[in-house]
């Protein structure tokens, strides 16, 4: 029986010829991520340790992100626990205010995650990185802390749902659509305990951007992990963004680099079971639109009436991106955000935001009457930055519509792509982008 | 031979970890504290209503979204003694497991199971009991793997065992 892309890589994290669905298996770790919510939690656990210290200073990634710059005193606390932490032990790889940024957009830009690794991480949307041809998943504070310790985890090796990709987008199209219409589709437990594998020859047409925010949501349809083939586009993006420092075995240059990945490539056997295999043409994904209060109410424009709105949020680890902050300007360029909604953006990284700057985002959303914040996850999970009120509508780039999950319990959540938000800010209502002329 | 009785808080689809206990708590990580606040968005009452040893019974999907492990010690904080659900999102399954929440899988039980029954699991066996009823489940049992890291105790005490 052939192996999946992420039945591959773990084989080669547990130090197997070969692995199939339902093992469980110990598998190596190329890196623990963890943030200021669950780090704090983890590093207690790191007590009960009967061993001292961390496995690899090098491998452990910790992003204060959720409640930074620190919205209290208890946040405040949190993060100073995880900075000592830090400290203590040398990690190499810890951010802080003014380098950091939203923990899943800024690990690939840190050249952290690279095609073949094996990534855990004490956040859900740690799947993000199946962009890259990586298998990555969320685990608890208490994995975090075994990882950190020990350098591996325990996994049950998953099945896999294969979605092949045909065609390209339509214009105001993106991968936010296409992974909504795909939790509609299946349901937000369709996946469950299992990979989702995205092939085919619409691969290619995905921008690096599309990428990350399909398989950052892999988690909402119940999946271990979202993975990706590695292609041109994965070489170029992660050549690009090259931390040499991470892997100091690897030659100078980016021949040498190009050799190194091509030996971290796991392709799907031909022969590899799947349990389900959607073949879904990207030409006919429409803007969608998931309803309040599970990502799997997903909704086209033909079947949506009139939704007023109080705010739009343009940014969180799945939309906050440059190619989305570009798609969100271009749209609010020239116009203003309706009277009385509120519309914040939030580039996911300091990089993002200093991009958005020398291109003249920044001036075309101020200009357009929206704010433009620091990087933070601070309204996606009713941290701050943007908590609604009882009754409150947002349109919503970030990956949860649950039930008070950015403030008051009555509050309602759309989730839609950038277009799809900017359009809705200008029009004070819930507005399919394509008819924005 | 391990058990768990108690009177039953019985939830549906879909239940997820921001209900369990709201992002707002959690910058605290007491368990006490977090037990105060656990599914308040989902039932307000569940929180002056629970005791020792009571049971969420639940159907699919249960403990789906965050991976904040606040959800399940809020849940354990509180005095709940096992969690019985058709099935369970996966990182919510693993946290359970590794801080020593019980939690058994079972399809059939939810469907019978009512609010406020009696109900009992033998973890030895996996056979619960609705003494409300009288009728009896067969919930999964864990693979011997899992099984060793819930005798430990959790993962920590199991790591620690294991290099000892």
């Amino acid at each position: 029986m052939g192996m999946t892309m992420t039945q591959k890589i773990l084989a080669a994290h547990a130090g197997l010829a070969s692995v199939s669905a339902g093992q469980l298996i110990e598998a190596d770790l190329d890196l623990v991520l963890g943030n200021d919510i669950t780090s704090p939690v983890a590093i207690r656990e790191m007590d009960r340790f009967s061993r001292e210290g961390v496995f690899d200073k090098d491998k452990i990634a910790l992003v204060p992100d959720h409640f930074v710059p620190n919205k209290d005193i208890k946040s405040a606390e949190n993060c100073k626990c995880v900075r000592e932490f830090a400290r203590r032990n040398e990690i190499t790889n810890y951010f802080e205010v003014g380098e950091m940024g939203i923990e899943h957009a800024l690990l690939p830009e840190k050249g952290l995650v690279i095609p073949g690794d094996a990534v855990i991480g004490a956040d859900s949307h740690t799947c993000t990185y199946g962009a890259l041809g990586a298998f990555s998943t969320g685990v608890g504070s208490t994995d975090m802390a075994a990882g950190m310790a020990t350098g591996k985890a325990w996994f049950k090796v998953p099945s896999a749902i294969r979605f092949e990709l045909k065609g390209a987008f339509a214009p105001m199209v993106s991968g936010k659509d296409l992974i909504l219409h795909i939790i509609g589709m299946i349901g937000v437990d369709g996946a469950l305990y299992q990979s989702m594998e995205f092939t085919g020859p619409g691969v290619a047409a995905l921008s690096m951007d599309d990428r990350f925010t399909i398989a950052n949501m892999a988690i909402e349809a119940g999946a271990k992990n979202g993975i990706f083939p590695v292609d041109e586009k994965t070489v170029s993006y992660v050549a690009a963004h090259w931390n040499a420092q991470q892997h100091p075995g690897v030659g100078e240059g980016e021949e040498a680099v190009r050799a190194y990945l091509a030996e971290r490539t796991f392709q799907p056997d031909d022969d590899a079971a799947y349990t389900a295999v959607y073949e879904i043409n990207l030409d006919e994904i429409q803007p969608t639109v998931s309803f309040p209060h599970l990502p799997e109410n997903a909704r086209t424009f033909d079947q949506i009436e009139d939704i007023q709105i109080d705010q739009v949020v343009i940014g969180s680890c799945t939309n906050g991106r440059i190619d989305d902050i570009r798609t969100a300007a271009a749209i609010l360029k020239g116009r203003h955000v309706a009277p009385g909604i509120r519309c914040i953006i939030i580039p996911a990284t300091q990089s993002i935001y200093l991009q958005a700057l020398e291109e003249g985002l920044l001036k075309t959303f101020i200009e357009a009457g929206a704010v433009v914040s620091t990087p933070t996850c601070g309204p996606c999970l009713g941290g701050y930055m943007g908590v609604l009120a009882a009754g409150e509508r947002c349109v919503s780039t970030t990956n949860r519509n649950f039930v008070g999950r950015m403030g008051d319990v009555t509050s309602e959540i759309y989730l839609a792509s950038p277009a799809t938000a900017a359009a809705s800010a200008i029009a004070g209502k819930l507005t399919d982008p394509r008819t924005i002329a | 031979m391990e058990t768990a009785r108690g009177r039953v808080f019985r939830y549906g689809d879909n239940v997820d970890t921001d209900v369990i206990i709201p992002a707002r708590y959690l910058a605290a990580s007491d368990p006490k504290e977090l037990a105060a606040h656990c599914m308040e968005d989902i039932d307000q009452s569940f929180i002056h209503e629970v005791k020792t040893g009571d049971i969420i019974v639940a159907d699919k999907n249960f403990g789906c979204g965050s991976s904040r492990e606040h959800a399940p010690i809020a849940i354990k904080a509180a005095g709940v003694s096992c969690v019985i659900a058709r099935t369970f999102a996966r990182i919510f399954y693993r946290n359970a497991i590794n801080i020593g929440l019980a939690i058994v899988e079972c399809d059939e039980a939810p469907e019978k199971i009512k609010a406020g029954d009696i109900v009992s699991v033998n973890f030895d066996t996996g056979v619960i009991t609705d003494e409300t009823t009288g009728e009896t489940f067969q919930g999964q049992a864990f693979p011997p793997f899992m099984q060793k890291i819930i005798d430990a105790g959790g993962l920590v005490s199991y790591i620690n065992n294991e290099q000892a």
